[in-house]
């Protein structure tokens, strides 16, 4: 059992736009998570552009002493980053399922404005769901 | 008359027009994703032209009437082998049974007599197919857009001659906090006519 800190949403220009934390320990206040967000989403265009390979599309994985980060970026530019204890397993196929809660919950969701911070009440509950059932 | 409407110079293709097709033909399943998107799109156009929610309720009413008045007639021909329903209880059956059946699959989950009022009935579903995806933001209020749904009722019911006014409200129970019911209250000339033709 994993123990997930937290998933925060980027949209495709950069902006914070879903942001959760799962344990006490890593409560961000959302200023903040906003600027960490734009920092990331920099960090990353630029990481694929430094990458001597052809077809790097960017950061995946950030390895520290105190916590693993994950990062995947869908067809669309929006970047899903879930940080978690360090040799978790499964966290790539938590964030598939992460995406896939999101294209039901809030892509079919009329009321969801695109690229717009995520209010949605189904998604919270279903993702809940999911981390609890992992961590 | 068929390649004069196509417009088109050549003669019969194999394509055929949908008004052509025999009505029928088995069944076909829709993909639930295709169907939310859809419905989705329907919502937030009719936002874009009605100024409150009670409006936007109506108006989904209004979109799901039509389809109901069209359902009733192919599902008259489709399943029933042209039978007319004249009875209230028959009717009820209809709708939760074959019409929930060709909509979403399943029939509904419960069919029950309204406790206070004799002209009403509700059908319960533990949540209704179209409001799967959807969370209603708090300053909607009590927006259901099971209107849709609610209208489909409406459409059959009047079709099928009798007519009820209905609507479709969130009853959460233990265990199914989006548990929806579709309320129909039917004119008391159709009560006055079960009532001549037996009674319930």
């Amino acid at each position: 059992m994993a123990t997930i800190f937290s998933l925060v949403i980027i949209n495709k220009s950069g902006g914070l736009i879903f942001q959760k934390d799962f344990t006490e320990t890593a409560r961000v206040d959302t200023n903040e998570a906003m600027t960490q967000a734009s920092i990331w989403h920099s960090l990353h265009a630029i990481s694929a552009q430094l990458s001597p390979t052809p077809g790097c599309t960017g950061i995946e994985l950030l390895e520290t002493d105190t916590f693993n980060l994950h990062c995947f970026l869908a067809p669309t530019g929006t970047k899903f980053v879930l940080t978690c204890a360090p040799r978790a397993a499964g966290m790539e196929v938590l964030l598939q399922i992460i995406y896939e809660l999101y294209s039901d919950y809030v892509l079919k969701n009329p009321f969801y404005e695109m690229e717009m911070p995520i209010r949605c009440a189904e998604f919270d509950s279903h993702l809940l769901s999911e981390i609890r059932s992992r961590s | 008359m068929k390649s004069t409407l196509k417009g088109s110079a050549s003669s019969s293709s194999s394509a055929v027009s949908p008004v052509d097709r025999p009505l029928s033909r088995p069944r076909t399943e829709v993909n639930l994703s295709a169907f939310a998107f859809l419905f989705s799109e329907l919502v937030q156009y009719s936002q874009q032209r009605v100024a409150n929610v009670t409006e936007l309720e109506h108006r989904l009413e209004d979109v799901g009437y039509r389809v109901g008045s069209r359902m009733l007639e192919l599902l008259c021909f489709r399943e029933k082998g042209n039978r007319r329903e004249t009875r209230l209880l028959g009717i009820l059956n209809f709708v939760n049974t074959t019409v929930w059946r060709s909509l979403f699959g399943k029939p509904a989950e419960s069919l029950e007599r309204g406790a206070d009022n004799e002209d009403e009935y509700m059908i319960s579903d533990r949540e209704l197919l179209v409001n799967r995806f959807i969370s209603v933001p708090k300053d909607f209020g009590e927006l259901n857009c099971g209107a849709f749904v609610s209208g489909i009722v409406k459409g059959v019911l009047e079709s099928a001659g009798f007519p009820a006014q209905v609507s479709a409200h969130f009853v959460p129970v233990e265990g199914q906090p989006r548990r929806t019911t579709i309320l129909m209250k039917f004119a008391p000339a159709v009560m006055a006519r079960e009532q001549r033709l037996g009674g319930i």
